[in-house]
């Protein structure tokens, strides 16, 4: 079997966020007692320190914040040119990912993309985005 | 400013330096560059190591206090302290040894770092490798996606800031050929005889982009100790004292290790503004009294980004300084004349401090021709971090 990208170590903190990819979502913590959205995720709210908190499916629409294209060093598991992005999520939270579907050269900052589920060969899934518009 | 914090100014200074040589690859373990450059340390400022009753290093410095201890023949210890967070860690060792000599805790602390950093573990593979341990979960976030590399944390904030002011590949290439002109003239430095050109710099393999080979700093085998003691004792020793004006450790809501890219600021580096706040308080100077810089240069972008965090360019307007050649010998700003991380070594920021020690002294391989009377030393760069300002007698 080919090698595999490194799988998120998981915790308290974090493991939800995984286990809702793998169901096909993108997850947003969300405080219950002042209803702030947060990520990445933390067990207390930083405004209002309640610890109790449930999860908000995020629509998948937003907007490249920033980029970068991965060249050198290359990793087993990853392909490249890897475009990784930093993305504002219409909710109003950013997340870092992967852009998929795009060329390097057709990257831009402000350009609309919408999540998608990637999953690798071994099954492994992760949220990732492509252009607005494009294929899934 | 608090009266706690200015009652630091002026109460201890950097009375020795100690340097190994710098390689990719010593053949001696970490132990031995420690007690190496912890000892030269003590022999430049003409203190025997028996009188060393202080010892501070950073917690990813592989060796212990009382290893180099007993290795250099040190006396009986006081005070101990490791600082966290990789580079930013390099003027927090400092400001802990100042603390310890300012309220009698100890009277001669050294700050070393020692590392196999090429032929041993090498931070530039990130957490591709096993430096990651407490904080797993933080980084969980990105191993999944392949941001395995400090390049590849940094690319996402540098591509930002470039595009917001129009900065472009060449102004980084001018940053990294300003330091590799400086290491020309540096026996230690890696860039030693080795010119760069513009053409060199573009025709360079791209990294992450927008960095290329050139932007990134070195890996090096090699240690460096820094040793304060009180500013009346460094008046009769060896050297002139780099008496310490300011130094503070900083770090701001918010951030993360590396990758701060959640919160409004994505244009600045909010803990240099506080850093740069902080020293200028403590020692009462501005930017208007610093004379040079060792700021810390682990990537290009870092140092255009930090000429706006302490207030030498207005926001956005940093790398006009850059394309005025204000950071060369002659300029406004000379900035990492022994060639930085970048050109020289990588000895996470502590040779930074070193450079400014010599300075300030006026023994750097590239003293500049007007006084210095003043130097600014900040450490990493998107981790907790510190700034630094050293004044001449």
């Amino acid at each position: 079997m080919d090698a595999t990208r490194i799988k998120p170590p998981l915790g308290h903190d974090n493991a939800w966020w995984w286990e809702m990819a793998a169901e096909g979502k993108l997850g947003i913590q969300c405080c219950s007692q002042c209803q702030t959205l947060r990520h990445p995720p933390r067990p207390m709210c930083h405004v209002c320190n309640a610890t109790e908190w449930h999860t908000v499916e995020a629509s998948g629409k937003g907007t490249l914040c920033s980029f970068t294209v991965l060249r050198h060093p290359q990793f087993p598991g990853y392909e490249y040119p890897l475009i990784i992005v930093l993305v504002d999520l219409e909710e109003g939270t950013r997340l870092t990912s992967q852009l998929v579907d795009c060329e390097p050269e057709d990257v831009s900052f402000g350009m609309p993309v919408t999540m998608k589920i990637h999953e690798d060969a071994d099954g492994f899934k992760l949220p990732v985005f492509v252009p607005a518009g494009a294929v899934a | 400013m608090s009266l706690e914090a200015s009652f630091l100014k002026n109460k201890a200074a950097i009375a020795g330096i100690g340097l190994t040589e710098f390689s990719k690859h010593s053949g001696v373990s970490e132990l031995s560059l420690a007690a190496e450059c912890v000892y030269a340390a003590c022999e430049d400022a003409g203190i025997s190591p028996s009188e060393l009753d202080g010892f501070v290093s950073y917690t990813l410095d592989s060796t212990d206090e009382i290893e180099v201890a007993r290795a250099v023949g040190a006396g009986d210890l006081s005070f101990f302290s490791r600082i966290n967070y990789g580079g930013g860690a390099a003027v927090g060792t400092i400001l802990q040894a100042v603390m310890a000599v300012a309220t009698g805790q100890a009277s001669n602390v050294v700050c070393w770092r020692a590392m196999n950093g090429r032929s041993g573990q090498r931070m530039g593979q990130g957490v591709s490798g096993n430096i990651i341990s407490s904080d797993l979960i933080h980084w969980s976030w990105y191993m999944a996606y392949g941001m395995l590399t400090p390049g590849s944390w940094v690319a996402l904030i540098a591509n930002k800031y470039m595009d917001a002011y129009g900065v472009t590949r060449e102004d980084l290439g001018r940053v990294a050929i300003s330091q590799r002109n400086y290491a020309l003239n540096n026996p230690r430095a890696f860039g030693y005889g080795k010119p760069l050109s513009m053409e060199d710099y573009l025709a360079s393999k791209m990294i992450a982009d927008p960095l290329c080979l050139y932007d990134f700093c070195q890996e090096t085998d090699g240690g460096c100790a820094i040793l304060i003691t009180s500013a009346e004792r460094a008046r009769d020793l060896r050297h002139k004292p780099a008496v310490i004006r300011g130094v503070t450790q900083a770090s701001t809501r918010g951030q993360e290790q590396m990758t701060s890219y959640y919160r409004d600021e994505l244009l600045s580096l909010p803990e240099m503004e506080m850093a740069a706040r902080r020293a200028y308080d403590m020692s009462g100077l501005g930017p208007d009294a610093i004379d040079a810089a060792c700021l810390y240069d682990a990537f290009t972008p870092e140092i255009i980004m930090q000429l706006e965090s302490f207030g030498f360019a207005e926001q956005g307007e940093g790398v006009h300084m850059v394309r005025d050649g204000a950071l060369d010998i002659d300029g406004r700003l000379p900035n990492n004349t022994h060639g930085g991380l970048l050109s020289g070594a990588y000895i996470h920021g502590m040779n930074n401090i070193a450079e400014a020690t010599r300075l300030v002294r006026g023994e750097s391989c590239n003293q500049p021709a007007k006084s210095v009377e003043h130097v600014l030393v900040s450490s990493g760069v998107g981790v907790p971090t510190g700034a630094l300002i050293l004044g001449a007698d």
